[in-house]
């Protein structure tokens, strides 16, 4: 259960910038999670809530786009989408691929009042 | 969340109200949620460089033997290396008491209701050490195979222990672990008779999500494999050593 942890850090990233910005209230939050980050978005918006509360983000939106995971062949170099951990190249059955997109952890954006 | 009923982006039940984004000014921010522990993670790094000392993060699920493993391998190599070894659990002493009876220099570092170590209670964690005079820096996880995947504590390697009571599918049911472990060692190797564990298949599932991944069997009971674990812990020190500033 380290989303709580995550959520945490979303708060403090978030409360920092706000700050800097000198936000009375901050409207919503945007995160980016890649569907392979281990990360459970249900678990997020349950911990933000809590998180939140006493805070600038009090009340805000908590949006999160979710980012399709993207696989590379590393003996072909084909791209290809990933919808797990383990995956063989589709065109050449190689089982060595790396994945380039769908491990991300973000604070994408905020909407201040 | 929806502002009305709170309910989050994930939720697919009917709203007799709209979802409408709240009109403000967009603020970019493009921070990443781990930003914080990697960066404490490179500070570590860093500095275990500077000492040359070789440092491996053991993960696992609870019971798999990393303490047994510990022991044995303190207790064979500790007049020929230097160790030290942070050992993380959520409560007890118990697994730093047994590594301290080898007469290693051992802390524990309790995470409460934590499911991981984090970077941070890494670099306070070896605070504790004469650092000068380590050579191999051991990490024990939080029993664990999933969260602990996630936190670069500054090693320079995960090593994933994967006991052969657990079942051989381990790797394919947690791969992102296997994926994050440079090293898989495959314990209990004596019990083997008595088990119906198919070894080839585990070695199978592993490389299939890690394709590098090196794998060793072993047994502290039989002592099996001991001596090419530890032939892999020299290479890597020396390997460390080579690279590193002395």
């Amino acid at each position: 259960m380290h989303e709580l942890g995550i959520t945490q850090s979303i708060v403090e990233i978030v409360e920092r910038t706000a700050q800097q910005q000198k936000a009375k209230k901050i409207l919503s939050v945007t995160l980016e999670i890649g569907s392979l980050a281990g990360v459970v978005p249900e678990a997020l918006e349950f911990c933000f809530e809590a998180c939140s509360s006493g805070t600038l983000l009090e009340g805000a939106q908590l949006l999160i786009e979710r980012v399709a995971a993207q696989g590379r062949c590393l003996d072909c170099g084909r791209e290809f989408p990933l919808t797990e951990l383990l995956a063989c190249c589709p065109d050449c059955d190689s089982a060595a691929c790396q994945i380039i997109a769908g491990e991300e952890l973000r604070v994408k954006e905020m909407e201040i009042d | 969340m929806c502002i009305d009923c709170g309910c989050g982006p994930t939720d697919h039940h009917h709203h007799d109200h709209d979802h409408q984004a709240p009109k403000g000014k967009k603020i970019s921010i493009e921070e990443d949620l781990l930003a914080k522990n990697n960066r404490l993670a490179n500070r570590n790094r860093t500095l275990f460089q500077q000492q040359g000392m070789l440092v491996l993060n053991l993960v696992s699920s609870p019971g798999s033997g990393k303490t047994t493993i510990l022991e044995t391998t303190l207790t064979d190599l500790k007049d020929e290396l230097g160790f030290a070894v942070l050992e993380g659990d959520q409560q007890t002493s118990n697994d730093a008491d047994r590594i301290a009876a080898t007469g290693v220099a051992a802390h524990q570092i309790n995470t409460g209701a934590g499911c991981h170590l984090d970077a941070h209670m890494v670099g306070h964690g070896v605070e504790h050490f004469d650092l000068s005079k380590t050579d191999v820096l051991m990490i024990e996880n939080v029993g664990n195979l999933v969260c602990p995947a996630s936190f670069d504590l500054g090693e320079d390697a995960k090593v994933a222990v994967l006991s052969i009571t657990e079942g051989e599918d381990k790797p394919l049911k947690y791969p992102q672990m296997f994926r994050a472990s440079k090293l898989m060692l495959i314990n209990k190797l004596d019990l083997l008779p008595y088990l119906r564990f198919d070894l080839e298949k585990c070695r199978e599932y592993a490389r299939r999500v890690n394709p590098e991944i090196e794998i060793i069997e072993l047994s502290c009971y039989s002592a099996e494999g001991l001596e090419k674990w530890y032939a892999w812990l020299r290479a890597q020190l020396s390997a460390k050593k080579y690279s590193g500033k002395r």
